[in-house]
């Protein structure tokens, strides 16, 4: 296909051959065209064709590889353009609400998104306004997007993509998952909108044939190749087909097309005894206040297709849950074969398939490993286990792919995988939950016919939810779903003579408006949109305090609606810091010990006194002889043993040299040392006061004195010492591993794509996160220093003011430290481990805790000079009990700066402002 | 099919999905190999290194003889500074000694007044503070003594007192370091391998789909605690006889297979606590939380750290509800005191009870949660 030669200026987009490869993959391959100003374009085709691809391209959030890609009149490849048209170009993409934040509400999310255009106060408010009224989403302006119907949150996503007067629109499958009235309404938004701003570019998406059949031209798309453009006439006229449906069949590349068959459907013969499979009575759900199902009712007959039909969020999935024995009821009761469906009901399960949405394999297992693990948990006898596999492989069209994973295989594929899935213990009863979603014409037809053999010769039943007007239409029966409720339930003819409608569509559409209610009510009463001003604002390309401030707000927000959270960060670190002040301690005390008395005078006894009169022994019952020595000190029984020999008493009275031995337990070479000196001094002691008994003087046993002066810590406590080490350890591990999931939940969720198309830059982005968390970090620092003056009794001798600057320097590195972690790891695992492994580690044992840094060795010492907790720690003693401020710590501020600009720079470099 | 098969099954499954996380693998491999080494070199004694300065108003031959006695390994090279670096040098915690040997040290001494030196210590450094200060008084006393007796030996004291480190005669911290990492290991391994990976399978749905089949809660939670728990105990096994044993030299006095056997124990409860963990929590956020509140005392009270009797009663006896208190005592037992079966039995006890209690409470929990999944 070669693209009309068209001037470049009057292009929105134009691709010149274009390839672009995920690893082996070939994702688009050497894709050509040109999409004119003003119009909207559909590019329609299956998932995973390559519609995504190429929009990541054209908004620029995924590297070109291969080709030129330009947009608005410039190389998307070249930065500078890149920067300067981002804040034309709005993109929507595929997924309900995958660029919302689910927990802040309507107008939360719209000012995020107005902010990252670094619109002001006023602009945003007036835009937000007229955007909502003109959407009808107006009464629902306070209520959190994840709680918002799938029509809803499309049009919230619309909503959020034009609050900056766009002039390239980019659509990713909009209304998939939507139901056919919020679709309707979303199409007649799209119109409205162009009408004002009719020098905007669309360029949509869809999976949907019918909507496909409005839009200016069209764009076939078909394993990442262009396989047709034009109007949808001329793609009619060319092919000569009905429906655009037809004519992307017709357009297809021969092998695929000759394994397409119109689906037959042979009628069901009802034989007289009908057999209940399926019965409802009054089923409702309740989630806290919200009814998710309410009083629902149907039955359905074996061998029956059963179509279920209803927006996302209108309780579709919640009921096949129910019937499945994940959820349990509210009120009402469900039966299947005529049993009451139980959460536990381990027999009932295996006359069950089902298959949720999204299609639940496991991507690390080949499909012989899928099939075959499914068939062993259902319970299938291990001799029928292989030639139950290969049956299913034969009669789904898998054998080619047996060995292969599923992720590498087309969306078609995997679906019929899928199904064979929950097919391989031969289930009475499938379940499928939206099977077809994404999937293309072709293998649409070949995974209804399967169904339809399935039911028409194996009597199975079959209970479908789906979106595709076309597959409703080959049910039985359906019924269709809204808020909760079940509108009407009838044969599919039943269902458009009953409203006297043209088509099913129609039909649904009427019953939709007629129940719809406050939901869509704003839609009927268009507001006129206010044309935008003439002349855009232009972007500041330098650092945007506002940009950054829009990150900040927002996840302040999500760190306020998520209580649980902030709250254990708080009262976490005072329950650690309470835990661990108390619970460490390097005195060592009540070491248990025991004498192993071969004399038994009075001289020997007295030796014992000696130490078990001190706080730091606790005296034991004897020592029997040296297997109980042995026995108790293998234990961790006794920490001493001490052996008088046979003769002491004597033997000191004769002048004889006599000697005491001492064992103590060496497995705390800390704790070992610190009896050793205990009992030396104890010996000498001992010594001491007996001389001084006999000879009524005492003696020196050393010509020189050593005068020990404990400085700032005279008694040697372990609290005075440890209870401040212990603010840097705690003010380290909670906001690190706060902000460690920061960024990597974003790329997990998707959202991280708000980063990509907006012009909001790596470092208002990264600091625009970092802040909540050093907010939060100070409220900790205050906390913790309370916790430590008033309760533990440690006064602060030195700067509070120095110490609190510190503090908050040390919380920018410590956030910063996590942010690493988050732009560096792709899962949150892997964060979460990550950050464990880097603070948890380095701040216990090399920071100087409980050795100082200077005596460390080897890999440790590196670590300990180069880790900011250590300088802290420093500070935080300094200021604490050693009565310093700023002139005498200074130095030790500098590695915490150096720290965050090196952390801060490494975020910077490891986190892309587009994919690939 | 027996509930038995559909628990290995399950477990295979999670062994490949933990074999395709390459990140997680490297990060396991680091803490068990080149993170133990590391821990273990840190401190090579006690008493390492120890920052000392001196300040020498005698300039006498004997003061330098004093200076003279403190080297590596146990000290740093003292420095010689003036008395006016005393506050100083401390305050910044460049030292943690500073010995202040007087004038007319050595003429005092000689005409038997009894001079005495002024020793300043950091004494906020608790543990080098306390050993060293001890070391540092000998120290001078044995050179001041053979000072005066020029070089002979001293009399013996009228009773001598024999001291011997046993398990460890030399007090040699790296084998210390190197057993207690392996443990803080295996708890932090299996809390995170179990929980997070239950929290990731939530939010990605799989959990729900394995419900709708006939597997039950219990047989979900045993499929996972056998597979990562075998993972943790494998690992450290190799840690223990490759980095400790090989590579460190660190003799092991007890039975290998025995302390192992306790290892499982442990594992067994902290993954059922990993579980729990991960069920409570709402969110990958909420856990790293949670996780940090949780480990942290399991570390650091549990006597790996610092010694438990030295503990306030109160924490000593909550600490025994934590399945590490009793690794801990065990692992010491058996790994330095070369203890058997008859000695440790009763931790091993302790571990089963905990284990089986925290499994319970967890089934409990899993079971509430997953049958009442939105």
């Amino acid at each position: 296909m070669t693209p009309p030669a068209i001037a470049a200026e009057a292009m929105a987009i134009r691709l010149v051959e274009v390839s672009l490869r995920y690893g082996k993959n070939l994702a688009l391959d050497r894709v050509s065209l040109a999409l004119p100003l003003g119009r909207i374009t559909g590019l329609i085709g299956p998932d995973g064709v390559g519609k995504s691809t190429l929009f990541n391209l054209v908004v620029g959030a995924r590297a070109v590889q291969d080709g030129q890609v330009e947009v608005l009149g410039g190389d998307i490849a070249d930065p500078r353009h890149r920067i300067a048209i981002c804040p034309r170009i709005a993109f929507m993409p595929q997924g309900l609400g995958r660029n919302l934040y689910a927990t802040l509400s309507v107008v939360e999310n719209m000012d995020f998104f107005a902010r990252l255009f670094g619109q002001d106060r006023a602009e945003r408010e007036s835009r937000i306004d007229d955007l909502l009224a003109s959407t009808g989403l107006l009464p629902f302006r306070d209520r959190p997007a994840g709680k918002l119907s799938g029509g809803m949150k499309q049009k919230l996503g619309l909503c959020c993509a034009l609050i900056h007067d766009p002039d390239l629109l980019i659509l990713d499958e909009p209304t998939t998952g939507v139901d056919p009235l919020s679709r309707v309404q979303f199409w007649d938004l799209v119109e409205r909108i162009r009408a004002v701003r009719p020098g905007m570019s669309v360029v949509v998406a869809t999976a949907y044939m019918e909507e496909a059949e409005r839009f200016d031209s069209l764009v076939a798309i078909n394993a990442g190749r262009v396989i047709a453009t034009g109007t949808p006439q001329e793609l009619l006229d060319r092919t000569g087909a009905a429906t655009l449906e037809d004519a992307f069949i017709a357009l297809m590349p021969e092998e695929q097309r000759r394994r397409h068959h119109a689906v037959m459907i042979q009628p069901r013969t009802v034989d007289s005894t009908v057999e209940v499979v399926i019965e409802a009575k009054g089923l409702t759900v309740r989630f806290g206040d919200f009814t998710a199902v309410d009083q629902v009712d149907f039955r359905i007959e074996r061998g029956e297709i059963f179509g279920f039909l209803g927006s996302n969020g209108c309780g579709k999935t919640t009921t096949m849950k129910l019937l499945t024995g994940l959820l349990s009821a509210s009120a009402g009761e469900a039966r299947l074969f005529g049993r009451r469906v139980a959460t536990v009901d381990m027999a009932m399960r295996r006359r069950v398939g089902y298959m949720t949405q999204g299609f639940s394999l496991y991507s690390e297992l080949t499909v012989a490993q899928n099939l075959t693990l499914h068939a062993q948990l259902f319970g299938v006898s291990a001799a029928e286990v292989p030639g139950r596999v290969a049956e299913m492989a034969d009669r789904f069209e898998l054998a080619a792919e047996i060995e292969s994973l599923p992720d590498t295989l087309p969306l078609g594929v995997r679906q019929r995988l899928s199904l064979a899935v929950a097919m391989v213990h031969k289930p009475e009863l499938l379940i499928l939950d939206e099977p077809t979603s994404g999937v293309d014409p072709i293998a649409r037809d070949m995974f209804w016919q399967m169904m339809v053999d399935l039911s028409r010769n194996d009597l199975v039943t079959i209970f479908i939810s789906t979106h595709f007007m076309n597959e409703a239409e080959r049910c039985d029966r359906i019924s269709l779903m809204h808020a909760g409720r079940v509108l009407v339930c009838d044969s599919p003819a039943g269902v458009i003579a009953g409203r006297g409608a043209a088509s099913l569509e129609e039909a649904f559409i009427d019953y939709l408006t007629e129940a719809g209610g406050a939901e869509t009510s704003g839609a009927k009463a268009p507001v006129e949109i206010v044309p935008p001003p003439a002349t855009p604002a232009p972007v500041w390309r330098g650092f945007s305090p506002r940009r950054m401030w829009s990150y900040t707000r927002r996840e302040g927000l999500e760190l306020r609606r998520d209580p649980i959270r902030g709250t254990l960060a708080l009262f976490g670190t005072v329950i650690l810091m309470l835990i661990m002040g108390y619970g460490i301690s390097l005195d060592v005390e009540n070491i248990r010990f025991a004498v192993l008395d071969h004399d038994g005078t009075s001289l020997s006894r007295d030796y014992a006194t000696t130490l078990s009169g001190s706080r730091y022994f606790s005296e034991q019952p004897p020592i029997a002889d040296y297997a109980d020595l042995d026995r108790r000190m293998a234990s961790g029984e006794l920490g001493l043993a001490i052996e008088i020999p046979p003769g002491f008493g004597r033997d000191i009275d004769r002048g004889m040299p006599v000697e005491v031995a001492a064992w103590f337990d060496g497995a705390m070479p800390q704790r070992g040392e610190t009896i050793q000196s205990y009992v030396r001094a104890m010996h000498v002691s001992w010594l001491s006061e007996t001389a001084l008994r006999r000879s009524g003087t005492r003696p020196f046993f050393s010509p020189v004195e050593v005068e020990i002066r404990f400085r700032y810590n005279p008694e040697i406590v372990s609290i005075v010492a440890m209870v401040p080490a212990l603010i840097p350890i705690l003010l380290l591990m909670i906001p690190a591993m706060l902000t460690s999931l920061s960024v990597v939940r974003e790329k997990e969720l998707g959202s991280i794509v708000n980063l990509y198309v907006t012009p909001v830059t790596r470092a208002e982005f990264l600091i625009g996160k970092q802040i909540p968390y050093v907010l939060l970090g100070m409220v900790n620092f205050v906390l913790l220093t309370l916790l430590v003056t008033v309760v533990f009794g440690v006064q602060l001798t030195g700067s509070l003011a120095f110490l609190t600057v510190a503090a908050f320097l040390f919380i920018l590195s410590a956030t910063a430290i996590g942010l690493v972690m988050s732009t560096f790891m792709r899962s949150q695992i892997a964060a979460i481990f990550g950050t464990t492994i880097g603070t948890i580690v380095p701040a216990i044992q090399y920071a100087g805790l409980i050795n100082p840094v200077s005596s460390l060795e080897g890999g440790g010492a590196i670590i300990g000079r180069i880790f900011p907790a250590t300088y802290f720690l420093i500070i935080s003693r300094g200021t604490f009990s050693k009565a310093l401020g700023f002139v005498e710590l200074w130095p030790s501020l500098l590695p915490i700066v150096a720290s965050i600009v090196v952390l801060m720079t490494l975020c910077i470099l490891l986190l892309k402002k587009q994919e690939g | 099919m027996s509930s038995f098969a559909t628990i290995a099954r399950l477990g295979v499954k999670e062994l490949r999905s933990l074999a395709s996380d390459r990140i997680m693998l490297v990060l396991i491999l680091y803490v068990f190999s080149l993170g133990i080494y590391v821990a273990a070199t840190v401190m090579p004694e006690t008493l390492h290194n120890a920052p000392i300065a001196i300040i020498d108003e005698d300039a006498s031959p004997l003061s330098a003889r004093i200076a003279s006695a403190f080297y590596p390994p146990h000290f740093q090279r003292p420095e010689m500074i003036s008395l006016a670096r005393l506050d100083p040098g401390l305050d910044e915690g460049t030292y943690t000694f500073i010995l202040d040997i007087p004038p007319d040290f050595q003429s005092d001494l000689l005409a038997g007044r009894r001079p005495s030196v002024q020793l300043n210590v950091d004494a906020n450094r608790v543990s080098q503070a306390f050993t060293g200060s001890a070391y540092i008084q000998a120290m001078v006393v044995q050179e001041v003594t053979t000072f005066l007796r020029r070089d002979r030996p001293a009399p013996p004291a009228p009773v001598d007192l024999v001291l011997r480190a046993r398990y460890n005669p030399t007090l040699t911290e790296s084998w210390f370091g190197a057993v207690m990492e392996i443990i803080n290991n295996v708890t932090m391994l299996s809390i995170i391998l179990t929980g997070a990976a239950l929290i990731r399978e939530r939010e990605r749905g799989t959990i729900e789909h394995l419900l709708a089949m006939p597997v039950s809660p219990f047989e979900i939670m045993a499929a996972k605690i056998w597979s990562m728990g075998l993972v943790v105990l494998l690992a450290a096994s190799c840690s223990l006889l490759i980095m400790a044993r090989g590579v460190l030299g660190i003799p092991i006095a007890g039975s290998i297979p025995l302390f192992l056997f306790g290892a499982a124990l442990n594992i067994f409860a902290t993954t059922a606590l990993g579980i729990l963990i991960g069920t409570i929590a709402r969110s990958m956020q909420q856990f790293g939380i949670v996780m940090i509140l949780i480990l942290i005392p399991l570390q650091v009270l549990s006597g790996g750290l610092t010694a438990r009797d030295s503990m306030p009663e109160l924490v000593q006896d909550l600490m025994m509800l934590a399945p590490t208190t009793h690794f801990v005592i065990l692992a010491q037992s058996i790994l330095y005191r070369g203890a058997g079966f008859d000695v440790v039995w009763s931790q091993l006890l302790g571990l089963f009870v905990i284990g089986a209690g925290f499994f319970s409470v967890t089934l409990w929990y899993f079971r509430k949660a997953m049958t009442n999944m939105a």
